[in-house]
């Protein structure tokens, strides 16, 4: 490993700026993540009986159900959305600093 | 039946477990009765176990350094990696055990679907890219990047075959329960011949081998899957509701199968046995090797997002099955039930869901190809499982422990093949000698101290500056221990397996899991900030470097490793 890269990297400001960036948007969605799924799960603890009702008179799906699948497809859409930015922002971004660092 | 299955849960204790054996019913595979030899199925059977050979010695040819054991000399691509991980994470307890669940109890199984499901975005958002910039081969490499190789080691490579462990003797004894009813032969035969395949893929084909059988066997089962949950709707109008309203008419339960049932009783249970399933998912060691099989950080997220994608959509199609089977199966007991008889319960057990389904929507044929399916799958994940074990034990503690990493390819090479061989013993052994026991705890316990041992030294090494070896290692001890005693001290142990009475737990909650892992973090912050020895203050100084590669990839071990 080149340790003069390293120490490049270390003092560019981009850098710190970039994993800041990053790291807080990871946070985000892993928030949001958590509030999805336990908010569902407390849901179910706490109040059977809404999430049991029916999505409209003489319909037998109850809400509990599309909020179910909803928690999956969310999940599912939620990951995507952060490899996306991430395969290209933050990508771009990463080559731009090891570009400087190399260059130097 | 279902009553005397209840004691006898495997995997499904895994999921939302605040009841205990009620709800367990469902998700079954123990306790099966064997059923007339089925030649469709084994055809099917035998036609997948030549095509994975077949790649195998292709896949042999390939296997010449260490490297090309651990990871496919990390040249699988982001698309395959996804399916393969989906391959190793989609169990034959998620597809049979699910939708048996969901034919039992309706609503409770899809809580468990998403339970399965929401490990994925935590490993998306914080581990994947740093794990393929850090590490080479196992999670330890990661874990002990800028640590004391030796005790750092020692423990990840413990922990890893823990988890391997209670994991593999879960698979072992659902296999031979599964085989044994779906193609009527022995139990120990079934567990032979599951351990012989599995030691074949990974001793010969190594990492490569055991991508693509994880790679076809996800192809299958979501093909299978999605024709399955296809016929059912199509038989509806490709309307829910009116499957959901046949559902209801005919299930003996009526209209609770619309709503949640027992299946989360306190809330403290509840989102313990979350966190385990969301932050285990994220510890589990032969997951996390599937990372270092990708050339690049960017191709290690995609592959994540295309395995969660996969699991979640299976998870959707797993639902439908088990709604599918309600109305179809009770359509013609004569074919499906004991006896002919609703109240007996399915024939094989109440995880013959999707099989009796597979049957009564494509007929024999589709049934000859969902239980080789099914199969299949447990080969996949117990190769995985394999696989993950022996790099534990040769690169861990055999070339980083003993030989302080001056081991060079060839005996790393040998030992990563003796452990195999060794590990399909013992796992056929405890396969064996596990029959008759109660090992529905174990599923869940590997997910706990995956996530109260591997995931918080992990998450801390990385993402810590002030971590050291120290706190790690007795963070990741107590981690360790108190998923232990605290699983055998709750009902699903202490009760279930030692037969103590009812109610005499000392543990009151499902999952240790929130404790756990709380105590493992707590632990591993308090300690660190008490080392203030050279060793400390030498791991502390590394951690920028450490930073700038988790972060950049700069220096990561290149696709053929070195």
């Amino acid at each position: 490993m080149n340790d003069d890269i390293v120490a490049r990297i270390e003092s560019n400001p981009k850098f710190h700026q970039f994993v800041q960036k990053r790291n807080s948007y990871g946070i985000i969605m892993s928030i949001l993540m958590i509030f999805a799924y336990y908010g569902y799960i407390l849901l179910i603890a706490f109040n059977k009986e809404w999430l049991a009702t029916k999505l409209a008179p003489g319909m037998v799906t109850s809400i509990g159900i599309p909020l179910g699948v909803g928690v999956i497809v969310f999940t599912i859409i939620l990951t995507n959305i952060y490899i996306r930015r991430a395969n290209t922002e933050f990508d771009d971004l990463n080559a731009q600093i090891l570009k400087e660092a190399n260059k130097k | 039946m279902i009553s005397q299955s209840t004691r006898k849960i495997l995997f499904a204790t895994a999921g939302l477990l605040a009841t205990g054996g009620v709800l367990a019913a469902g998700a079954d595979l123990g306790n099966t009765t064997k059923q007339a030899t089925n030649w469709v199925a084994i055809a099917m059977f035998v036609v997948f176990v030549a095509i994975t050979l077949g790649i195998t010695k292709w896949a042999a040819a390939r296997t010449k350094t260490a490297a090309d054991f651990y990871t496919a000399g990390g040249g699988i691509t982001g698309f395959q990696n996804g399916l393969a991980i989906a391959g190793d994470y989609m169990s034959a307890a998620s597809f049979l055990g699910i939708s048996g669940l969901v034919f039992a109890n309706g609503f409770d199984g899809l809580i468990f679907s998403i339970g399965w499901l929401v490990g994925w975005p935590v490993i998306t958002f914080l581990m994947a890219e740093r794990l393929r910039n850090l590490g080479k081969f196992t999670f330890a490499d990661v874990a002990a990047y800028r640590f004391a190789q030796t005790p750092m080691r020692t423990f990840a490579a413990t922990g890893s075959l823990v988890v391997v462990a209670f994991y593999m003797i879960a698979q072992m004894v659902g296999a031979g329960q599964l085989i044994k009813v779906l193609f009527g032969l022995e139990y120990t035969v079934a567990v032979i011949i599951v351990g012989v395949l599995m030691m074949c893929y990974v001793l010969f084909g190594g990492m490569t081998a055991t991508t693509w059988v994880q790679i076809i066997k996800a192809i299958m089962l979501l093909t299978g899957a999605t024709f399955m949950a296809l016929a059912v709707l199509w038989k509806f109008g490709f309307n829910p509701e009116a499957l959901f309203a046949k559902a209801v008419e005919i299930h003996s339960k009526h209209d609770a199968i619309m709503s949640p049932g027992v299946l989360i009783k306190d809330p403290v249970s509840a989102i313990s046995v979350g966190m385990a399933l969301m932050f285990g998912t994220a510890g589990l060691p032969h997951i996390l090797m599937r990372f270092f099989t990708v050339p690049s950080a960017k191709e290690a997220r995609k592959s994540v997002g295309w395995a969660t994608t996969w699991i979640g959509y299976f998870y959707i199609l797993t639902f439908i099955i088990g709604f599918g089977a309600i109305v179809m199966l009770t359509q013609s007991p004569e074919l499906y039930y004991v006896d002919g008889d609703l109240a007996k319960g399915l024939k094989g057990g109440g995880n013959m869901a999707a099989v009796h389904l597979s049957n009564a929507v494509g007929g024999n044929l589709f049934l000859g190809f969902i239980s080789a399916v099914a199969f299949a799958t447990i080969l996949a994940v117990v190769a995985g499982l394999t696989l993950s074990g022996a790099s534990a034990v040769s690169h861990d503690l055999y070339a980083t422990v003993l030989k302080h990493g001056n081991a060079d390819s060839a005996s790393e090479l040998r030992v990563s093949r003796i452990t195999t061989i060794c590990l399909g013993i013992v796992a056929v052994f405890l396969g064996i000698a596990f029959e008759k026991e109660n090992v529905a705890y174990m599923v869940m316990l590997a997910f706990v101290i995956a996530c109260s041992a591997n995931f918080p030294i992990l998450f801390m090494s990385v993402l810590w500056k002030d971590c050291t070896t120290k706190g790690a290692v007795a963070g990741g001890i107590v981690g360790l221990v108190s998923s232990v005693v605290l699983t055998i001290l709750s009902a699903s142990v202490w009760e279930a397996v030692l037969k103590n009475p009812k109610g005499s737990a000392w543990f009151p909650y499902s999952s240790p899991a929130i404790f756990s892992m709380t105590a493992a973090f707590v632990v591993i912050y308090i300690v660190s900030k008490m080392d203030n020895s050279k060793q400390a203050q030498l791991e502390r100084s590394l951690y920028p470097a450490q930073r700038v590669r988790s972060e950049t990839g700069v220096g990561a071990a290149s696709a053929s490793g070195h």
